[in-house]
């Protein structure tokens, strides 16, 4: 099959090259090329910006012992965006294990009959517009945050970064069904936090 | 199909990943239900609101230090 979209072309086999071969150069280039959006990636996990410059540095040296396993027919930024999710979630787990706060109460409630227990309100106008308001953008990262971490985890990897189901499996340590109702839940738990702000009047 | 089992189904719905008789029973409710109509409407919106609201913070250049310090981790790692 020929490629045609611009994904499906390689990287500039120098810089492949350079990578494989440990250039200084290279990593140099490489680093001021996809650093700004690790950083935002590890920043999103983590939610600090000095853990996040740390799991980048940690990330980027991963890839530097690891650059003779980086294969041509897979894309740097996606190689680096993993070991990047990775070097996170790792420092995320090192983190001192606190009891996670329970989601259920974020979740739709039902009456014995299978309806939903509540009347939900219209959102106002349309989401795309309120956000591009820069509050707005804000409201929804601080609702975010505030899932618990296990749920934000699987919705930041599955939603935001673009991992498949079975990626996020892998790298959670988890199964490809746990991601699938751990990601319905978050979004349904975001959706409760988000609510009142973008529904018409009160709720 | 009831409110409670076309949530269930939602995330695989969207995902377009029902069979095509849960399609049919999920859509037949949908017609008749304007509660989960506008449930339905809001959870895609809040999968787009999330995407619009962290998907494009990522044009911050590096902190000069930073790219100094990994390079002489690299470095000095060999």
């Amino acid at each position: 099959m020929a490629a045609t979209g611009n994904e499906t072309l390689g990287d500039d086999p120098a810089l492949v090259a350079g990578l494989r071969a440990g250039d200084g150069q290279t990593f140099d280039t490489l680093i001021r090329q996809h650093g700004g959006r690790l950083l935002s990636v590890a920043r999103r996990i983590l939610g600090n910006d000095d853990e996040a410059r740390e799991a980048v540095h940690e990330a980027f040296v991963a890839a530097y012992r690891a650059r003779q396993q980086f294969h041509a027919d897979a894309r740097i930024s996606t190689w680096l965006h993993r070991i990047a999710v990775n070097a996170a979630l790792m420092r995320l787990r090192s983190r001192k294990r606190r009891a996670e706060e329970s989601i259920d109460g974020l979740l739709p409630a039902f009456r014995a009959d299978g309806h939903h227990a509540e009347q939900f309100a219209s959102w106002e106008e349309p989401v795309d517009v309120a956000l591009g308001r820069r509050e707005t953008a804000a409201f929804v990262r601080e609702a975010i945050d505030r899932l618990p971490e296990s749920y934000r985890v699987v919705l930041l990897l599955r939603d935001i970064d673009g991992l498949s189901t079975e990626e996020a499996a892998k790298m959670l340590e988890i199964t490809p069904n746990a991601v699938k109702i751990r990601l319905h839940r978050a979004r349904m738990a975001l959706r409760t936090l988000l609510a009142p702000r973008f529904a018409r009047g009160p709720q | 199909m009831t409110c409670r089992d076309l949530t269930d189904f939602l995330a695989a719905y969207v995902d377009r990943d029902l069979s095509s008789d849960v399609q049919t029973a999920f859509e037949r409710h949908l017609a008749l239900c304007a509660n989960c109509r506008r449930f339905l409407q809001q959870y895609e919106q809040t999968v787009a609101s999330g995407r619009s609201a962290l998907g494009h913070d990522d044009d911050a250049p590096v902190p000069e230090e930073l790219v100094r310090a990994i390079l002489s981790s690299i470095r000095s790692g060999e």
